[in-house]
């Protein structure tokens, strides 16, 4: 068993190691100047400017998504939910070119867009469309389970307190969610900075405009300039390190506020 | 008894009567002191049925009629052409020599989290984590970096005509490294939860390690296995971002089914490159509803 | 104050759990809801707090009809049985939540809470979490925040079901002082039968949506008006006889009883009104002594009794006991000092006739 388990992990551990390496034959300055060019810098913006964006609107309409799915019943609920989880199952390529082509000018939405002056593929429009689509699973299957584990008793008791029903969907529902929200969010936004395979079609990776920085370290390697896609994806490491830390953080906060009461 | 029976009969009346039914007060009204007014409960499944059915009916039924745009005979055609079909070979091999590593690997390293405490069980569970926290990208580039031409090992592998980016073990390799920690995070928690008193009484009984893990454990953790499994060769074949890196894109050679979608969709043959897309959209259904059917038979268990 | 109910039924689905329900509360009154899994005592408490509607009937708190009113309007205390305390919120918090939503002034809020913590003896907890509060205290801070907004009528679902014996007892009393203290008319539901005696000033007994009795609990036990309060209030020994002319057969043996159908019906013999003696007396019953066993309140015998073809059970006091010196084995006598009799219910599936006799 032993075996089996270090010599498995060789496969994920050496080529991380490699990673170091690589980092450790660059000298803080060079990797400063790879990690900050002008295109790297615009590549960031891109990707978490969209990535926020994206899980910010997939941590508003998810919660609805999840509550319709708790709370109501009506024709089709079963197959929503079935629905929520497949952009979670699709290969990222297909979820790419599906979106690409119904956001297209000629596509299914894009034709309605074209007339408001709206351009979805190309822009960092799209990019953001493409990346909620990706999320949307995170935020409404973490949301699930602790809408389905609120206690009746507690909005009943809030209710003949005197709580209108938007007082205690405010006080009451929403305190209880937050924590879930919040991890959702994490989630959905980790999962986004580092999504390759459903922007890289709708994207058009143009330089400085829709280039996320997946695809330029994607560039670098092909132009076997290994130094630059080091640094850059040093950069995207400690950030998603960052964001693991956070949601194994706020998991840890969010089951000790659950605490039995 | 009959108090739980009043509980359920009281939650599922809850809901709300069915819609159109007579019975109850008037369908405006709210049904308990804790439900919305219907023109809310409206929109917000309006609003949930909206933003999905938008966001992911859409394209997935684009794909559908795009693929079948040009007729049967068209689609039969893109899906049989050479290049297609060893797509299909390469993304089937690929899978079949990951997965079953991954299985081994997911299986050794939940069994020995879940039963014991030893030195550098936590950088174990961190490692078996970190593929899912990395970009794909990333997770293709680190192979590049070792076994590619200018990588770590590059000159050695040259020397001696081993090619492993640009091939099938580039290949294997990266897939591995991404469906690594589906099998183990899905039996972890199912066997931490279930207890070791059952491998105690038959190590007791007088049970080998080996036969204690056939006999015992192994049926205990069946439907975990498989919904691991589920996962992990779902996500195996649909990889892209990893798999694009260390595969160089040669079309027939190293491009496995994703990769051949962008090859066709690069060279402009929309129309084929649907319709090879259509083939992963049924993989990944089919994959779905086996996820759905186990983890009924997970949670009965 | 005063709670008024009138014909209230209320059905799930195809079940019944409230069947044409009456009753009416005095202002300033301890009632309890006393009954089994499933006679309506929670749906009826649910009724009066607004959490549920009625399919038909009426009820009225101070002369106000209910249904012109929802949950939150009514202005009634309501205490549930895991406490549903507000997770997020301190002590001090949860008990403000009333005034809070009413959007009372701070200093008012302020007052309230802090009276409110005095008399729940928590005034140190206040910043508190209910996590951190144990079950006994959560629960009291449960009935704090139900009194925050200063109810009408306060309902107690099954208060101390969750708690453990001994914080169950001291919960008891405690809240039969405050109700000594502020007069609230208050309404709780319990399937505890001590419970209800001991903190009720009267009590309701019901049964499969229906009321079975109402009285004070010493009247209630005393005087049972049917086979099921009989049978749910305290030990009883159950007997199958046919009744006639104020007497009763079983078997062989020919009882005198207070008053009775005619018909098949059942004896019921509480254990305390068995009396037990070495030596014979006039139409007492040979009995042998199977098991004596000590219990808090004196001692416990089980007989068998060969003329009436079934065991009963006899409670002695521990001086009697004493006296008798009984041991396991034993021969003796015994006579019925009362016997109730009613005749037998309409057949009630899975009914154990044995069951109250050990």
């Amino acid at each position: 068993m032993g075996y089996t388990i270090v010599y498995l992990s060789l496969i994920v551990l050496i080529p991380l190691a490699t990673l170091v390496i690589k980092t450790a034959e660059l000298s803080p300055g060079e990797l400063w100047t790879l990690a900050t060019s002008p295109r790297a810098m615009a590549s960031y913006q891109v990707t978490f400017g969209a990535s926020l964006a994206a899980a910010l609107v997939n941590t508003a309409l998810g919660p609805i998504v999840a509550w319709a799915l708790v709370r109501y019943q009506f024709p089709g609920r079963a197959l929503l939910d079935a629905i929520v989880d497949i952009p979670f199952a699709l290969p990222t390529a297909v979820s790419g070119l599906a979106l690409t082509a119904v956001l297209a000018p000629t596509g299914w939405i894009g034709r309605w867009l074209t007339p408001l002056g709206i351009k979805a593929v190309f822009t960092p429009l799209g990019i953001t469309l493409a990346l909620i689509f990706i999320g949307l699973p995170f935020v409404v299957r973490t949301v699930q389970p602790v809408l389905e584990e609120l206690e009746p008793e507690v909005e009943e008791a809030a209710a003949v307190l005197g709580a209108t029903r938007w007082q205690i969907l405010g006080r009451v529902v929403l305190p209880a969610l937050t924590p879930a929200l919040l991890t959702g969010f994490a989630l959905a936004f980790a999962r986004a900075i580092g999504e390759y395979g459903s922007v890289v079609f709708i994207s058009g990776n143009k330089q400085f405009e829709t280039e996320i920085t997946p695809l330029l370290i994607m560039t670098r390697l092909e132009q076997f300039d290994y130094a630059g896609a080091t640094a850059l994806a040093l950069v995207m490491l400690v950030v998603s390190f960052a964001m693991l830390l956070a949601i194994n953080g706020l998991g840890a906060w969010a089951r000790r506020r659950a605490g039995h009461a | 008894m009959t108090d739980a029976l009043a509980m359920a009969a009281r939650r599922s009346a809850r809901v709300g009567p069915p819609l159109g039914a007579p019975i109850g007060p008037p369908i405006g009204a709210p049904i308990a002191a804790t439900d919305e007014p219907a023109w809310v409960r409206r929109t917000v499944i309006g609003v949930a049925i909206g933003f999905v059915g938008l966001f992911v009916l859409v394209p997935l039924a684009a794909v559908v009629v795009e693929a079948l745009r040009a007729g049967l005979a068209a689609y039969g055609r893109a899906i049989a052409e050479p290049a297609a079909l060893s797509a299909v070979k390469l993304t089937f091999l690929a899978s079949a020599i990951a997965v079953p590593l991954n299985v081994v690997f997911g299986v050794a390293a939940a069994w020995a989290i879940a039963r014991f405490r030893f030195p550098g069980r936590s950088i174990l569970i961190t490692l078996i984590d970190l593929p899912l926290a990395v970009s794909p990208v990333i997770a293709g580039m680190v192979y590049l970096l070792l076994f590619g031409r200018q990588g770590l090992l590059g000159p050695w592998l040259t020397d001696h005509g081993i090619k492993v980016v640009f091939a099938l073990p580039g290949i294997v390799l990266a897939t591995t490294f991404v469906t690594f920690p589906f099998v183990a995070r899905e039996l972890i928690p199912l066997m931490e939860s279930q207890g070791a008193e059952e491998e105690e009484a038959a190590i007791v009984l007088g049970a080998t390690g080996w036969q204690t893990f056939v006999r015992v454990t192994l049926p205990k953790i069946k439907w975990g296995l498989w919904y691991g499994i589920v996962l992990c060769t779902a996500r195996a074949m649909g990889e892209f971002g990893a798999v694009s890196v260390v595969s160089g894109h040669i079309r027939g050679r190293t491009a496995t089914l994703p990769l051949h979608v962008e090859i066709l969709y690069n060279e402009y043959e929309y129309q084929a490159a649907f319709a090879v897309a259509s083939l992963l959209v049924v993989l990944a259904l089919a994959s779905l509803v086996a996820r759905r059917v186990i983890a009924r038979r997970v949670e009965v268990i | 104050m005063t709670i008024e109910v009138r014909g209230l039924s209320k059905k799930f689905g195809a079940f019944a759990a409230l069947d044409n329900v009456s009753l009416d509360v005095p202002g300033g009154g301890l009632i309890a809801l006393l009954g089994p899994s499933g006679s309506g005592k929670t749906t009826l408490l649910r009724l009066l707090a607004g959490l549920e509607r009625p399919d038909a009937g009426s009820a009225w708190i101070d002369g106000v009809d209910l249904a012109s009113q929802s949950a939150r309007q009514r202005n009634v205390g309501l205490v549930f049985q895991h406490y549903a305390l507000f997770r997020h919120l301190d002590v001090y918090e949860n008990i403000a939540f009333a005034l809070r939503v009413r959007k009372r002034p701070r200093a008012e809020v302020d007052a309230r809470v802090r009276e409110l913590l005095a008399l729940i003896q928590l005034e140190s907890f206040e910043r508190r979490l209910p996590s951190q509060l144990s079950g006994g205290q959560r629960q009291r801070v449960a009935l704090a925040r139900a009194l925050a907004a200063r109810p009408r009528v306060l309902l107690l679902d099954e208060p101390f079901g969750a708690l453990d014996a001994q914080v169950r007892a001291e919960l008891r009393s405690w809240l039969r002082r405050l109700h000594d203290e502020i007069h609230l008319t208050t309404v709780f539901v319990t399937h505890d039968q001590d419970e209800a005696f001991e903190v009720a000033d009267r009590v309701v007994v019901m049964n499969r949506g229906r009321i079975e009795q109402v009285g004070a609990p010493a009247e209630v036990f005393e005087h049972p008006a049917n086979d099921f309060v009989m049978r749910f209030l305290g030990h009883v020994n159950v007997l199958e006889a046919e009744l006639g002319d104020g007497r009763a057969r079983i078997g062989d043996v020919t009882l005198a009883i207070d008053s009775a159908p005619g018909g098949p019906g059942r004896i019921y013999v509480r254990p305390h009104d068995v009396e037990l003696a070495r030596a014979p007396a006039d139409g007492a019953l040979a009995a042998r002594v199977v098991r004596v066993t000590p219990l808090s309140s004196g001692l416990k015998v089980d007989l068998s009794v060969p003329a009436l073809g079934s065991r009963l059970r006899a409670d002695l006091d521990w001086e009697r006991g004493a006296a008798l010196g009984l041991r396991d084995g034993e021969d003796v006598f015994l006579s019925l000092r009362r016997a109730r009799a009613f005749a037998r219910p309409p057949s009630a599936a899975g009914e154990d006739t044995t069951a109250d006799a050990a």
